[in-house]
């Protein structure tokens, strides 16, 4: 408890101008005392046009809002700032050294032409002076001065106003990888369902970036949809639509809109989960009974038939190498996790602990599961080792659902309700920092966190 | 008068057995004593009576009838005792009348929604499963599952969780 310091952090106060392009924000509710100190100095604006026009948005915001959400930074107050440089020639790194930050992010915005920008951004660590050694800037791209020995990014990209908020992700991810070796997933998008009970199509399906931010609307409808799932290379989502008065599952490419109605069986057609390749889709039919799991193969249409039981079987989510699943069955009684073997065989179960879990999936790096676990009669989100076995509960919340891993496997984001309000939430995976996206119109749920986008 | 001692014994035997099981026999012998000896007025009077409570059996069915959602514990898809009567007379009326159903199966919110997609289907199919038992047809009935994606109640408590536990028969 001592590392965790309860706070409501209202982030992006110098976002506010740009607040009305959101329609989730996301706000820090549960805080890490160990997070990395950083510092990102506000960037620099230079023009050669006669006509200036604003950065529609704040570049350097941008990163320091995405490292503060990744509940693994700090990013230090701008008045503590002990100096604002723009270049590397200008950086005094015995200053940076003394604030004791593990990184400075500093760049430049030019205007190239209206609505056309230059920007230019570097990430220093102090107290390395051989850090451009061990990075990938290629010699000869930076000033020969000794500041220069501690770069560790250097970049400089041509953005405008439709990319910029994304190229400032792509910029955050950039200085995360560096910092801590592992890829950044801020330049990623979230799917979601959003329902205004009081609109004329209560049902939206909407796309918006990892911050809540750039929401598009995908589909729209007056019956329920459900279970968004992306395929691996992003440009499509596969969902639930009961817009034909029963649960059938649809195809639609994000960019174009062109939708596919890829399963109508008689019963129920739910849960559709691409497989890795992107060839598979895993889904759960009722056409012979009862709930089954099976898999098609999206290019013949064939299924094949995973599980037999007169249980529920039911939510499959794939190991990250393709070859085996896990889903939820109450063939033991109550529900629980269980694997799954493509090439067939017997279903062997995976969770023991406690008497509901369910809605497990697969962390992408294959090391651990995430789950709806049941204790004392609220619903949790835990997630269980795959080694070793171990189930640690992360959350407080009640009502948890729909969980969704990053494709860094660094966060969780989920559905649960906050007071009487049905919101998204995000969970570090070792449940020690938390965030809200409260929806502005109705409620939100059944997130899908997309796979990297690039 | 030997024949009649026997008549006597065995009619006695009788009306003990029968008291044994249920006294109503017994009412009904005394009924159809007093219609012979009283004669027609008495026959209108049962006449009336009997009108009486079929008119009274027909508005119990049609408020039955009208009550078209039944309800269900947590993760269960048991038909609770109570309302085996009210799904025997919707049984008995869809197939008196050939009527079509569909049984939309609804979960409340807790637990996951595609978990909830499958116990609403099994809960709409313990109901469409007992509904043959009383001769339904199964072409008369068509079983639909919202799991917890069209709440009754959007509240997030107890009450509002009770009144989504549930299968809604709906008459085409």
């Amino acid at each position: 408890m001592k590392h965790i310091c309860k706070k409501l952090v209202v982030l992006w106060l110098g976002m506010m101008a740009y607040a009305a392009n959101a329609e989730v924000q996301i706000y820090i509710t549960e805080g890490r005392d160990d997070a990395r100190p950083v510092a990102v100095v506000p960037f620099t604006f230079e023009s050669e046009s006669e006509v200036t026009v604003q950065p529609p948005h704040d570049f350097a915001q941008i990163i320091a809002n995405d490292l503060e959400r990744s509940g693994k930074f700090k990013p230090v107050e701008l008045s503590e700032l002990p100096q604002r440089p723009s270049q590397i020639t200008d950086v005094d790194i015995d200053a940076w050294k003394e604030l004791g930050v593990d990184g400075v992010v500093y760049g430049i915005v030019k205007e190239t032409a209206p609505g056309k920008y230059m920007v230019s951004y570097d990430l220093i660590d102090p107290y390395n002076d051989k850090a451009v050694m061990e990075s990938s800037i290629p010699s000869g791209s930076y000033p020969l001065v000794d500041q220069s020995f501690h770069l560790m990014v250097l970049k400089t990209k041509l953005v405008n106003n439709d990319n910029f908020r994304w190229a400032a992700h792509i910029a955050a991810d950039e200085i995360y990888e560096a910092l801590t070796g592992e890829r950044g997933a801020f330049a990623t998008q979230i799917a979601y369902v959003q329902v205004d009970r009081l609109a004329a199509k209560p049902y939206q399906l909407n796309v918006a970036d990892s911050d809540g931010f750039n929401q598009t609307q995908v589909f729209t409808s007056k019956k329920p949809i459900m279970s968004p799932s992306w395929s691996p290379d992003a440009e499509k989502l596969a969902y639930v639509s009961f817009e034909n008065g029963r649960s059938e599952i649809y195809v639609q490419t994000i960019t174009t809109g062109q939708r596919e109605l890829i399963a109508s069986y008689k019963g129920f057609n739910s849960a559709p989960a691409w497989s890795p390749d992107g060839t598979k889709m895993a889904m759960v039919l009722s056409k012979d009974g009862n709930p089954e799991l099976y898999v098609m193969d999206l290019a013949t249409k064939k299924l094949t038939r995973l599980t037999r039981h007169y249980s529920i079987d039911t939510e499959p989510s794939w190991h990250p190498d393709g070859k085996s699943l896990i889903f939820t069955s109450d063939r033991g009684g109550k529900p629980q996790i269980y694997r799954v073997s493509l090439a067939g065989g017997d279903a062997e179960r995976v969770t023991f602990e406690g008497r509901y879990n369910a809605g497990a999936e697969f962390a992408p790096d294959g090391k651990s599961i995430v789950m709806v676990h049941q204790s004392n009669g609220n619903f949790h989100v835990a997630a269980q080792d795959i080694d070793t076995g171990n189930l640690t509960v992360l959350t407080k919340t009640s009502l948890d659902e729909s969980l969704s891993v990053a494709p860094n496997s660094s966060m969780i984001i989920f559905s649960t309700v906050d007071g009487r309000q049905k919101v998204l939430s995000a969970v570090s995976m070792d449940g020690r920092f938390k965030a809200r996206l409260p929806a502005n119109v109705g409620e939100v749920k059944a997130p899908a966190w997309s796979p990297f986008i690039l | 008068m030997k024949r009649s001692v026997q008549l006597l014994l065995a009619l006695l035997a009788a009306f003990a057995l029968a008291a044994c099981s249920t006294t109503e026999p017994a009412d009904d012998t005394t009924d159809t004593t007093v219609q012979q000896d009283d004669g027609s007025d008495a026959e209108a009077e049962a006449l009336a009576r009997q009108r009486a409570a079929e008119e009274a059996e027909r508005q119990r069915i049609a408020a039955l009838l009208e009550n078209t959602t039944i309800y269900f514990d947590f993760d269960s898809d048991a038909i609770r005792s109570g309302d085996m009567e009210l799904l025997e007379v919707h049984a008995k009326h869809i197939q008196a009348t050939g009527k079509k159903v569909i049984l939309e199966g609804h979960a409340d919110e807790r637990g996951t929604p595609e978990y909830n997609l499958a116990l609403g289907e099994r809960r709409a199919k313990s109901v469409a499963q007992l509904m043959r038992t009383y001769g339904v047809s199964g072409s008369q009935i068509e079983v639909i599952s919202f799991g917890e994606e069209s709440p009754a109640n959007p509240g997030h408590t107890e009450q509002a969780w009770q009144e989504n536990r549930r299968v809604e028969i709906k008459y085409q």
